[in-house]
């Protein structure tokens, strides 16, 4: 397993990223200017703050060429991780439906959340099924993190069994809409979370929930 | 301020004409505006330590453990053989009185360069801040921005924030204390300094382009009292880029890691002018940097614009010629700027030139170590000379009091303040915010953990500076103690009024000596700091506010305990020398009882206590500890009950057989208490010589059950919860 983790200017996660990763294979960096994939089986985009996220989160990074290189991948069924700002990226690239708008709080926040693993149904193309915890305790940080799309989207989600993680009751520290805390696409290979699941794979930093997100993420090619 | 006189235009710039007369003598004739400019801002306060450098010369710098010391652009000590620790805590308060948000978020800006100048990787951050009572529209404006401020640089660079203090009294509410702690790591071998070195090697200005923002700031600003038209100033504030110095940040380490600079100094006060100068200084020779090559954001500055302004996000480096070009491809790779703007000279001067054409020219002995240093003029004042209202009914109960005090703004949980902040980047935090006494870090690269803390209560210190200073390396000690590390070093910020006026002056020379002494006793180096004078409104000084970071060692992050009770039915107790009395308390303050006097602390009997602690920690010995802090022994124990949402049951009649009154017991403050909890004959098992443990009581049930006398309380566990989470609302609203 060889995983690759785009580094934009302005990334923040990214080495925590490439340690997580390196825990179940081979972890490196992609530098934003290469659309060099080569021999990589899952990818990561990392949290932060990609070219100083001035616009609006995501909104430059979408053309780097790794960027480019990364919706080639997925569209040939690999498997891509966003976490964060990485979500907010493939949101943007339109790789996953919907967008990450400003905390209702209008402050950035960052506490430990318990994320309840949504059902996924196999025939929906429930390739992230392999999650086994019912909940899972990771850290948020961010403040551009409410999820949001139109109504007729979020049933059509629902109905596709694409949302994958919701905050649990009392939990939803941004105000998403229906709790969705990450979502992924109708193939089943590009997944998108607000919470750091490479934070959660050490109990010394508080938790090691996150490990199944990686090893979800990793059996996920369409 | 001096007044603004037209025909003196060294006044304007905050050189008296005693100075002026100095630099024309050194000059031999009288300075242009150019090297006025410069004058005036290497010479300001902030950038001489005019009234402070005499005095810091008490403090001990030398230690076995020291990497490098005071001068550098932050200090560092040793973690095994191969790792570097570099740390240091420096001030921002004007600039965030004037401009909270970007005063507070460029002041995490220059601490991180600071750090990241000696080839240090930023790990943490850490920030003390000061405001007004909270029910001041000024004060919540200027927390607020401050915290946003704060939260935006370190959260935007991926540095986390894992500690820091907050304290609200009224003589801050003009005049806004922000401090920023920054923590780094560095490969000893790849560390580097900031003296300039090789006659014919070129200077490269690395990072943001040069503007018109913060000139002046340092001389201007941070230089003189507060005051009327201060809005006036905010063009002096400066205006900080997180991404832009996260792209510096990374092309600094890639340049350093290929060995490719010589040394590395970052712009601050003082911008070009400060860090050319003392490179030079440093180096013990000349500099020549042409302005006419400065990438400028307004074409039309003139050369005194460039040499003194304060924008943000850049280095100078020195590289040997041959590698120029290297340098600039990699920062080209980072896509910030890079361009070769100087050279390194023997003429021992700092020369400016437009174009090849000399518009200034100063020797660098002059600019760096010729401003006079003055002598203070101390006198002790009498009595306690600063305000004080009772904001708490005098027939208040036990459980009243404890509300009271745990709803106080300096002693309720900050938590709106740091979940605003990234406190987990990085993969290092093995003890977040409020979980633990002090933060805790991972250092799996020396296979080892540190821990950070920082502190400093004003107002202990306005009761006896000396006493008061004494008491905030103590809580420094105190907080590693609770997290089993041994101290390595500490860096302090020393906040205070005007050192021309002879309260502050003995104020600040006391404060010193105290600082002096316990780090000392305690056999810790001091290795770098910062001063920032002038913090005065129209209401007058601000309290003397020394704030000491201080880093510390442990073997592993996991060897650390909580500050929160661990389970019911574990006994607690009370360990060190801990003789409270309400002198200086938050209770005194409450009640409107301020005084000038403190208990002479007693730094053996508080070391011996943090040893023990240390070494309890380590051993796995105590499930909790607590040190006992801002709201005395009450207040501890309904912190460690809230973190665990379990209640207690204590009686503190062993506490008054050291001859306090109940009400001391419960809410006396000073140094020295610790509050633990675990099994009953461990907890005795750590009594030892000059250690004692006092078997104070058990955790468990719903309610906070503490027996005193006539002053018993019972207080249910969820009110106390509720007054200690009050502090966010007001603040959101």
């Amino acid at each position: 397993m060889v995983w690759g983790v785009v580094q934009f200017p302005g990334s923040c996660d990214e080495r925590d990223a490439l340690h997580a990763c390196g825990l179940s294979g081979e972890a490196r960096l992609v530098w934003h200017e290469s659309r060099d994939l080569d021999g990589i089986d899952a990818v990561v985009v990392p949290g932060g703050f990609s070219y100083g996220d001035y616009l609006r989160a995501g909104a430059i990074a979408r053309f780097s060429p790794a960027m480019e290189a990364v919706a080639e991948f997925a569209a040939a069924g690999g498997p891509v991780l966003g976490i964060c700002n990485g979500f907010q990226v493939l949101c943007e690239t339109d790789l996953l439906p919907g967008a990450l708008l400003v905390n209702e709080s209008l402050r950035f926040v960052c506490r430990q959340v318990e994320l309840d693993v949504a059902a996924l149904s196999p025939q929906e193309g429930g390739k992230l099924d392999n999650i086994a915890e019912q909940t899972l305790s990771i850290p948020a940080k961010h403040g551009e993190g409410r999820y949001w799309a139109p109504d007729e989207t979020l049933d059509q989600l629902e109905a596709n069994g694409q949302i994958a993680f919701r905050y649990a009751p009392g939990h939803n520290p941004n105000g998403s809409a229906r709790d969705i805390a990450g979502v992924r696409n109708a193939a089943g290979n590009v997944l998108g979370l607000m919470p750091h699941p490479e934070h959660a794979v050490d109990a010394m930093t508080g938790s090691t929930d996150g490990l199944a997100v990686f090893e979800a993420v990793a059996g996920a090619r369409a | 301020m001096n007044a603004p006189a037209a025909s003196s235009p060294h006044r304007e710039l905050g050189l008296t004409d005693s100075e002026f007369e100095l630099i024309v003598e050194k000059l031999g004739r009288e300075p242009n505006g150019v090297e006025l400019a410069m004058f005036s801002l290497l010479w300001s306060e902030h950038c001489a330590y005019k009234h402070s450098r005499k005095l810091l010369r008490r403090l001990p710098t030398e230690g076995e453990r020291v990497v490098m010391g005071p001068g550098e652009n932050a200090g560092a000590v040793s973690l095994g053989e191969d790792v570097a620790i570099a740390f240091k805590v420096e001030s921002h308060n004007h600039p965030s009185a004037v401009e909270p948000f970007q005063g507070a978020a460029t002041g995490v800006g220059g601490i991180l360069r600071d750090v990241f100048a000696l080839g240090a990787r930023p790990i943490a951050i850490l920030d003390s801040l000061r405001f007004g009572e909270p029910d001041s529209v000024r004060s919540r404006h200027l927390l607020d921005g401050a915290v946003r401020g704060i939260g935006h640089y370190g959260n935007s660079i991926g540095v986390p924030t894992v500690g820091g203090e907050i304290y609200f009294e009224p003589t801050y509410e003009h005049n806004c204390l922000v401090n920023a702690m920054c923590v780094g790591i560095a490969r000893r071998d790849e560390m580097v300094r900031a003296a300039a070195a090789g006659v014919g090697n070129a200077v490269v200005l690395i990072g943001a382009s040069t503007g018109r923002d913060g000139i002046g700031g340092a001389s201007v600003l941070a230089s003189a009292e507060l005051g009327e038209g201060d809005e006036a100033k905010r063009p002096t504030v400066q205006i900080g880029d997180p991404f832009e110095e996260s792209k510096v940040l990374e092309c600094c380490l890639e340049l350093l890691g290929k060995g490719l600079l010589v040394s590395l100094q970052d712009l601050g006060a003082a911008g070009l002018t400060s860090s050319a100068s003392e490179m030079a200084s440093a180096g013990g020779v000349g500099i020549d940097l042409d302005v006419a090559t400065v990438p400028l954001r307004e074409g039309d500055m003139e050369p005194f614009e460039i040499m003194v302004s304060e924008s943000q996000e850049r280095m100078l480096a020195v590289v040997e010629p041959g590698r120029v070009a290297e340098v600039i491809a990699v920062c080209e790779k980072w896509q910030t700027g890079g361009t070769n703007i100087g050279a390194i000279a023997d003429h021992g001067l700092v020369r400016v030139l437009r174009a090849g054409e000399v518009v200034g020219e100063m020797p660098v002995e002059a600019l760096v170590d010729g401003c006079p240093l003055y002598d203070l003029e101390p006198a002790e004042p009498e009595g306690w000379i600063y305000g004080n209202e009772a904001s708490l009914r005098g027939d208040a109960t036990p459980a009243e009091t404890l509300l009271a005090l745990l709803a106080s703004p300096s002693v309720a949980s900050k938590r709106w303040a740091f979940e605003q902040y990234d406190s987990i980047v990085g993969s290092r935090t093995a003890r977040r915010p409020e979980s633990a006494d002090a933060a805790v870090l991972a250092i799996p690269e020396a296979d080892a953990a540190i821990a950070v803390s920082i502190d400093g209560n004003g107002r202990r210190v306005a009761c006896d500076p000396y006493a008061g200073t004494v008491e905030a390396v103590l809580e420094c000690a105190q907080n590693l103690a609770c997290a089993g590390a041994e101290p390595l070093g500490l860096t302090n910020c020393l906040n205070f009024g005007n050192p021309e006026k002879p309260a502050t002056a003995w104020q600040l020379d006391r404060s010193v000596q105290g600082l002096a002494d316990a780090c000392e006793a305690l056999g810790v180096p001091v290795v770098g700091g910062n001063v920032s004078l002038y913090n005065e409104g129209p209401d007058g000084p601000i309290y003397p506010t020394p704030v000491v970071g201080m880093v510390g060692e442990l073997p592993d992050p996991i060897l650390t305990a909580p500050s929160a009770f661990a389970a019911a039915g574990d006994a607690i107790a009370l360990l060190g020398p801990f003789e409270p009395t309400l002198a200086g308390s938050e209770l005194a303050k409450l009640r409107g009882e301020l005084d000038a006097g403190l208990p002479q602390p007693d730094v053996a009997a508080v070391a011996a206590a943090c040893a023990a602690v240390r070494a309890a920690v380590r051993a796995g010995k105590v499930a909790s500890v607590h040190d006992v802090s801002d709201g005395g022994l009450a207040c501890a124990l309904a912190e460690a009950a809230i973190g665990a949402g379990l209640g207690c049951g204590v009686d503190l009649q062993h506490l008054r057989e050291r001859g306090c009154s109940p009400e001391e017991a419960l809410f006396g403050e000073g140094p020295g208490g610790f509050l633990i909890s675990g099994e009953a004959e461990k907890l005795e098992s750590l009594a030892g010589e000059g250690v004692a443990v006092l078997h104070l009581g058990k955790v468990g049930g719903e309610t906070i059950e503490i027996a005193a006398g006539d002053r018993s309380l019972s207080l249910p566990l969820s009110e106390a919860e509720r007054a200690w989470r009050s502090l966010g609302a007001p603040l959101t609203g």
